[in-house]
């Protein structure tokens, strides 16, 4: 091979190492994928991190759906995390609201974040939260207690064959990270 | 195929530094192939006392010899080495050997490039075997590092594994783009795609999978850095993560890495074949498309890996049925080869012995991986000695047989001399009979319910678990014996051998002389 | 002897004559079990299904190869033929295997949509993985355990004689009823664990911050055992599963029982509270605690694994900082492997696991931890 044709050879590797680098960006580019494949399919019964509006949305009266709570604390969390009833039946498309009570009952103040899952996957997509306490970070000083409030619809939407779901929220101590937060802003 | 032979001769006009010096700054294509298979064949001894560790801890019920943390220790590194250090740069370095003489081309293309992409691999694996001796050992979550398990609980150890992986990613990377170049540029006039040797056209697959899911491998692993090190949460659900996105990425780069490892073996099989059944290969066309379109199923079929973190059943079946479709492709090849030997001349000597334990052997693997592909069953499959058993039928008694019979295949031509048949016919046979002694009744255990990675089980399993240690002994030692036949081979011990070497051998590659000179094709053959 | 030769030719003719033995545990099992309940009979099925369709093509292929290998071998001079394809042939041998896939898809596929039937169930159960145990909270009911491996420490170190079942034992089992659907919610508090029974055919990760859901209707009442199925760290051999199935009326007389017993014990913590114990109890009993909840990470004699869980022996915080040592052991370091212990032990056995561990190994600190100590850190006191 003579030195003339050299330059063919840069010519397709730089189009090979931009391949490499547009992969390198895709694994990244996976993260919001990831969410967007959870919306479509409900993998993982990831819900919407943010406010749905309820607004012209027609009940669906001919059914009823249970939804189960579930609350649970994250080790090294010491709030107490409850929720008023374990299960409401809604017909689909009709608000509701679930009170949910945390009390820190540890001496110093502490940061939580509500990180919640639904089973079956699928049904996540289908509950919409108008207001959460799970959109934002809730900070408990020493010894406070909180009511938070959760309102939410079914989705009319919702597949027949799910009459029932549960939904958890597991609750994390992330005053760590929320101080680390503030201090790089500050 | 037939040839112009006026190509060029054993010639010394280059200033040729011996000694170690000729080795480091070497951009020599065969030499780096050397290079890249005694590295190999090293990793291969190393990987392999790990799983000796392995099933002497596990030869008998109770903790006898390792500690548990160790026994993690020694099953993530044996993967790692042997994936990453053994079978990967074996076939690099096959392809360093053969891709330029099997198309007619004097070098690779990219020749600087090819001694970096070789040298920075030692240091990957000194990193990664030097974690070992950290406090705290090294990386114990699994090769395949599931987070949190690699994050919030693992290690400082962590820090040199990804150092390490993605110093190994940037040389398999280097190495792919080397072949891609070599292949499309510097072919031999009149070699035209559909006359290239299954061989090249397998690697120049493998190669574009290589460059399309190692970034991507590069890209979790530095998640899994960013995670544990910089406070970022990707695999964590306290900071809107989620570990089981982990898995869809790490599966995303895991399944088509699976194919990196068996395609070049397709490759070879698909080389040595016809020469011994003298016979050309039935399905040429049909081979080049069979592996073109496992290749490009292997990019949709990754979350059969993970059935159990609970999905939808839309998706659980899209994945069944795109992992069942491979077998069609699969079966294509195999089909393809028997064929091939169907109304031959067969004779059988050794590198042909390791071809047919090969075709035998990966089809019982291949199988298992069928049955593995359906979802309610794989609920019961998942995570036990039956998968274990799968992946090593595909990846020993496959890949690594497949490493063998070309090592055996094209090392007359590569020394000049016939290697010690009757000692490499007692590597074959005792790899054949320990390989299955060892594997097969992991099936069984799997199925009875064994879990891997567990340094101590129930006692159903004991007598299963002795067996299939006994076996691991002795295909540990049988591979000494390959170690012997090398080693002698390397010494120019033996009868000298023709151009040809083996009676039915086609191809480029046999047409100069034996021992390959060190300076090939500085004049293009003409392909007609 | 006799039973080695067994195993051996077991596993040379595996193929089909051992297959259904495999309800037994005994040991030369060689097949998937066919379970306990409808479900796990129907993936046994498939299992087999299966089986049988890969024997089928596995017997084609290598009896056309061996058929040429021994026909067509050039010393029985064997001249070579000169086709190289076949159109027809080669579809052919795509087509056909398609047909085969969709005769597999089709069973395989209805027993899928049979397991994820996500319909109303008669009990519900949380399942919680940590590292290296099962808690189980019954949703209904006010019950609530950890289960914990139960073999002892010297058959795994091969000091003891091992029993009948080694490593699949733990102190409390869950215990369902039978007949009756019950659902598992599956989840974990640190790293991914996967809860699995065998003879539910029920297996399913439990994924930290995430809830899984599995079910199943057990028929025959039994004791029913299983194991962690994903590597969990470093004692992910060490966390059986077990489920002991009875007839409802036994199971509703059992759970009353348990919550009558841990409504019991939470009275009795309250009179705990202003009382105090001596040392020598409490380090007998803080021993016990130990060995069963701590020493897993940091080792039998307090020194932990250097790089991986911290010593306790002469740490800082032992020896000198008590507050700051009652509020890890009950709350947990975020972050870490460290758990909350104040959700798994009672209030005495927290006192008295901490002043053993500030008396233990020369950490002679003379330091006494009471009930009511572990109580004001619990309630911010």
């Amino acid at each position: 091979m003579s030195a003339s044709e050299r330059p063919q050879h840069g010519r397709l590797v730089v189009k090979l190492v931009a391949i490499v680098v547009g992969m390198f960006g895709f694994g990244f580019a996976l993260v919001p994928l990831y969410d967007v494949f959870c919306d479509i399919t409900g993998i993982n019964g990831k819900t919407e991190n943010t406010a749905a509006v309820y607004d012209g949305v027609t009940v669906d009266t001919s059914r009823t759906v249970t939804v189960e709570f579930i609350t649970r604390t994250n080790s090294g969390m010491p709030w107490e995390f409850t929720v008023e009833t374990r299960r409401v039946d809604v017909h689909p498309g009709e608000m509701a609201q679930v009170n949910f009570f945390a009390r820190n009952p540890a001496s110093r103040d502490i940061v939580g974040q509500a990180v919640p899952s639904v089973s079956p996957g699928q049904a996540a997509l289908f509950l919409n939260k108008t207001e959460c306490f799970c959109f934002n970070h809730q900070p408990l000083a020493a010894g406070a207690e909180a009511v938070m409030p959760m309102k939410f619809y079914v989705d009319p939407q919702l597949p027949e064959d799910i009459r029932f779901f549960t939904v958890q929220y597991t609750l994390y101590d992330v005053t760590a990270s929320v101080a680390d937060v503030a201090m790089n802003q500050g | 195929m037939s040839t112009a032979t006026e190509h060029a001769h054993d010639d010394h006009h280059h200033h040729m530094p011996t000694g170690i010096k000729r080795w480091i700054f070497t951009t020599n294509h065969k030499d780096i192939g050397t290079l890249y298979l005694w590295f190999a064949f090293i990793m291969f001894l190393v990987g392999g006392a790990m799983a000796m560790v392995i099933r002497a801890e596990l030869f008998q019920p109770g903790l006898q010899i390792v500690e548990p943390n160790f026994f993690n220790q020694m099953t993530t590194v044996h993967g790692l080495i042997m994936v990453f250090g053994a079978v990967m740069p074996a076939f690099t370095g096959l392809a360093n050997w053969l891709v330029p003489m099997m198309i007619g081309a004097p070098d690779m293309a990219l020749p600087r490039m090819n001694n970096w992409s070789f040298w920075i691999l030692p240091f990957a694996f000194i990193i990664l075997l030097a974690s070992l001796f950290m406090e705290g050992g090294g990386p114990a979550f699994g090769w395949t590092f599931y987070a949190p398990l690699s994050t919030t609980y693992s290690g400082d150890s962590t820090a040199l594994f990804v150092f390490s992986v993605h110093i190994m990613g940037i040389s398999s990377i280097m190495g792919a783009i080397n072949v891609i170049v070599t292949i499309w540029n510097m072919r031999a006039p009149g070699m035209t795609w559909m006359k290239m040797p299954l061989f090249v056209w397998t690697w120049l697959i493998t190669a574009f999978l290589l460059i399309a899911v190692m970034p991507v491998l590069a890209g979790a692993v530095t998640m899994v850095l960013t995670d544990k090190f910089f406070g970022t949460s990707f695999f964590d659900a306290a900071g809107g993560g989620d570990p089981v996105m982990f898995q869809h990425i790490f599966w995303f780069f895991g399944h088509p890495e699976v194919y990196i490892m068996i395609l070049p073996a397709f490759g070879i099989i698909s080389q040595i074949v016809p020469t011994f059944s003298r016979k050309k290969l039935f399905g040429y066309a049909s081979m080049v498309y069979a592996t073109t379109s496992i290749a490009l199923l292997s990019f949709i079929v990754w979350a059969h890996h993970m059935f159990t973190t609970g999905m939808p059943v839309a998706a659980e079946l899209f994945f069944m049925i795109a992992t069942m479709l491979i077998s069609v492709p699969t079966g294509v090849k195999v089909f393809n080869w028997v064929a091939t030997m169907w109304r031959g001349s067969l004779t059988f000597e050794v590198p042909m012995l390791f071809a047919l334990a090969f075709i035998v052997l990966f089809t019982i693997g291949g199988l298992s991986g069928l049955m593995l592909a359906i979802t309610p069953v794989d609920f019961q499959y998942h995570d036990t000695y039956f998968v274990v058993a799968h992946f090593h039928y595909v990846l020993v008694s496959g890949a690594v047989f497949s490493i063998m019979a070309a090592v055996y295949y094209w090392l007359p031509k590569w020394t000049g001399k016939m290697f010690d048949v009757t000692l490499a016919k007692w590597h074959f046979w005792c790899s054949l009979i320990s390989v299955n002694v060892l594997f097969f009744p992991m099936h069984f255990i799997g199925l009875a319910g064994m879990p891997r990675r567990i340094p101590d089980y129930a006692l159903q399993f004991a007598d299963f678990n002795k067996w299939i240690s006994i076996g691991g002994f002795a295909f540990g030692l049988s591979q000494l014996i390959f170690l012997a036949v090398v080693i002698k081979a390397c010494r120019k011990q033996g009868e000298p051998v023709s151009d040809q070497v083996w009676e039915g051998a086609e191809g480029l590659e046999w047409e100069i002389p034996s021992p390959a000179p060190y300076h090939t094709f500085e004049t293009p053959p003409v392909v007609k | 002897m006799k039973n080695t030769l067994y195993g051996v030719l077991g596993s040379l003719l595996s193929v089909t004559a051992f297959a259904d033995s495999g309800a037994q545990k005994d040991q030369y099992q060689l097949n998937l079990s066919k379970g306990v309940t409808d479900i796990s009979g129907q993936v046994y099925d498939l299992h087999m299904l299966m089986f049988y369709i890969c024997v089928a093509i596995a017997l084609v292929v290598f009896g056309v190869m061996f058929y040429a290998m021994y026909f067509h071998r050039k010393s029985r001079g064997a001249k070579p033929a000169h086709f190289h394809e076949s159109v027809k042939v080669e579809i052919a041998w795509t087509v056909v295997p398609f047909i085969i896939l969709i005769f597999m898809a089709v069973p395989a596929a209805k027993t899928l949509i049979a397991m994820e039937d996500s319909s109303k169930a008669d009990v519900t159960v949380l399942v919680t993985g940590s590292q290296w145990k099962w808690h189980y909270k019954y949703m209904d009911r006010d019950l609530s355990y950890y289960s914990l491996l139960a073999t002892q420490p010297e058959q795994i170190q091969n000091k003891f004689a091992k029993g009948e079942n080694y490593l699949l034992e733990v102190d409390r089992p869950l215990v369902i009823p039978t007949g009756k659907k019950v659902r598992f919610l599956i989840t974990s508090d640190d790293v991914i664990h996967s809860w699995w029974v065998p003879d539910f055919a029920v297996k399913k990760d439990a994924n930290p911050g995430f809830i899984n859901e599995a079910w199943t209707r057990v028929d025959q009442p039994g004791i029913y055992r299983g194991q962690c199925a994903e590597l969990c760290g470093k004692d992910h051999g060490f966390m059986p599963v077990v489920v002991i199935a009875k007839d409802p009326a036994e199971y509703e007389a059992w759970v009353s029982e348990q919550e009558a017993i841990q409504r019991k014990a939470k009275e009795e913590e309250q009179k705990l509270l202003a009382m105090n114990m001596s040392m020598e109890e409490l380090m007998s009993v803080g021993e016990r605690v130990y060995n069963t909840s701590c020493a897993a990470c940091h080792m039998p004699n307090g020194e932990g694994l250097p790089g991986v869980f911290p010593a306790l022996k002469g740490s800082d915080m032992a020896l000198n900082d008590m507050p700051a040592h009652i509020d890890i052991v009950v709350n947990g370091k975020s972050g870490t492997a460290m758990q909350a212990f104040g959700k798994q032990l009672s209030l005495k056995e927290l006192a008295a696991v901490i002043t053993y561990e500030r008396n233990a190994w020369g950490n002679n600190t003379g330091d006494t931890v009471q009930a009511k100590d572990v109580n004001a850190v619990m309630n911010g006191q």
